[in-house]
């Protein structure tokens, strides 16, 4: 009989575990990007039938719940012929999911965008696409970022269902690690810690892009800095140098 | 393959069983410890005792930005190695009353703050004990103007009810699964669980959104 193993020597086995976690997180916010863009944009749109679609896929996401949207997807889809790697099922369940929730956040953000600043892109002559790429989307932009933040941040915590799709991440390590016998509130706690490394990693992300994208609008003093875990100004001035060293280079073209 | 209607009938009536006697109860539960444990933190926080009050930061903090899974999955195996066992249910309820306890801290905060300075002003001049303060004056205003957003976090708890099939509670996931694996159809009771949740989450949304509005136009 082996040793009992320990956190220590689980480590190789959590680090191949995160990579699949950051991988299918990674993946997934973009997709959740690209499906909260392209949804946000329809839920606005003034074809009745457009939005209507973008309504109903919308409600139909946030409404049925993210496990069971994985679970079909892993075990359902299979049986009507559509069969997708689990990697892949991790990547659209949570790309769809959050994706729809998204479209909520970039619809709510547009709208805010000030009546007059519309009406001045028609009044200089615009294009509808010049209006929206150079006048309302830099600016709904920053609005977007707190709460596209949040999401993010669900996404993330989302990721150990993975472990309920043969998916080996980290949360499939740490199951592992406990049947093989070793500590599980050690492990957990571990794993906890991860976690929280992560999010706060992608919140000083989120807080950086809309430092850099305030910048790029003159307003970079109006900090919101709601989903801070604490605020530390001196850290956010730091912040401040980056982002106006980077307002012109490819973190800021968005 | 296709959608299997009578199929679907037969196994209907379980997933509601089901979704009545775990998800729902699980979900009433949950709602409650989470609304009083939100309340007691944001009271503590707004309090300012000076290191209780930065430990309870620190802890929500926490406990928001790590994954519920991961919680529930502590409460129900680790916990044991502590000498505390709880059975499936009650660690469910415990992990998502205490995961939203900390959302709903930052809600009754926002509400707290959002109450005039001028009530406290004359709570003090009208010589209101603090208890008084709290319980006549400001709470009642507080809580009424976040009743929405609050809301809005007891229908994002009830979505993620269904975490709780992974530590043996037999609700409505748990169940499509087991129905499931019996016929080797999944589609059926994958696809009817989203619908059932759908078709209870949906209507709550909407009448929130009443209720929001009806709130701000007073």
């Amino acid at each position: 009989m082996n040793d009992i193993p320990t956190v220590w020597d689980w480590t190789g086995n959590l680090l191949d575990g995160l990579r699949i976690t950051l991988l299918v997180t990674l993946f997934g916010t973009l997709l959740m990007i690209a499906i909260a863009i392209v949804l946000g944009l329809m839920a606005r749109s003034h074809r009745i039938a457009v939005r209507g679609v973008a309504r109903v896929v919308i409600e139909f996401f946030r409404g049925t719940s993210l496990p069971i949207q994985l679970f079909f997807l892993f075990f359902g889809l299979p049986l009507l012929g559509l069969r997708f790697e689990p990697l892949a099922c991790g990547v659209i369940a949570f790309g769809l999911n959050y994706g729809a929730y998204g479209a909520e956040v970039v619809r709510g953000s547009i709208n805010a965008v000030p009546k007059p600043q519309w009406e001045a892109a028609t009044a200089l002559n615009l294009s509808a696409w010049q209006r929206m790429t150079r006048v309302i989307w830099p600016q709904a932009i920053p609005l977007m970022i707190p709460s596209m933040n949040n999401l993010f941040i669900q996404l993330l915590k989302s990721t150990p269902l993975l472990y309920a799709i043969s998916l080996a991440d980290i949360m499939t390590k740490a199951e592992d690690f406990r049947k093989a016998g070793g500590d599980a509130t050690l492990m957990y706690l571990a794993l906890m810690v991860i976690y929280f490394v992560m999010a706060y990693a992608v919140t000083l992300l989120s807080n950086m892009a809309e430092v850099i994208a305030k910048t790029r609008l003159g307003q970079h003093a109006g900090l919101r800095s709601v989903f801070t875990f604490s605020k530390p100004k001196p850290a956010e001035e730091a912040k401040l140098v980056d982002a106006s060293s980077a307002a012109g280079g490819p973190g800021g073209a968005r | 393959m296709n959608f299997d209607l009578e199929y679907a009938g037969d196994i209907l009536p379980d997933l509601l069983v089901a979704f009545v006697q775990y998800t729902l109860v699980a979900t009433a539960l949950g709602i409650a410890v989470a609304a009083v444990l939100g309340l007691l933190f944001a009271v503590i926080r707004q309090l300012r005792i000076p290191v209780v009050t930065q430990l309870l930061t620190a802890f929500i903090e926490f406990i928001r930005s790590t994954p519920l899974l991961v919680q529930l999955f502590f409460l129900f195996y680790a916990l044991p190695g502590m000498g505390v066992t709880l059975s499936p249910m009650m660690a469910g309820v415990t992990g998502l009353g205490l995961h939203y306890a900390c959302y709903m801290a930052d809600v009754y905060r926002s509400g707290i703050d959002a109450v005039p300075r001028g009530q406290w002003e004359a709570s003090v001049a009208l010589q209101l004990p603090p208890r008084m303060t709290w319980q006549r004056v400001v709470l009642p205003q507080a809580i009424r103007n976040v009743l929405p957003s609050l809301g809005n976090y007891a229908i994002a708890m009830f979505k993620e009810t269904p975490f709780l099939a992974f530590i043996t509670v037999p609700e409505l996931l748990h169940q499509a699964q087991e129905v499931g694996a019996n016929t080797y159809e999944y589609v059926e009771p994958f696809a009817l669980a989203g619908l059932i949740f759908l078709a209870a989450s949906y209507p709550t949304a909407l009448l929130l959104r009443r209720l929001e509005r009806r709130l701000e136009t007073r």
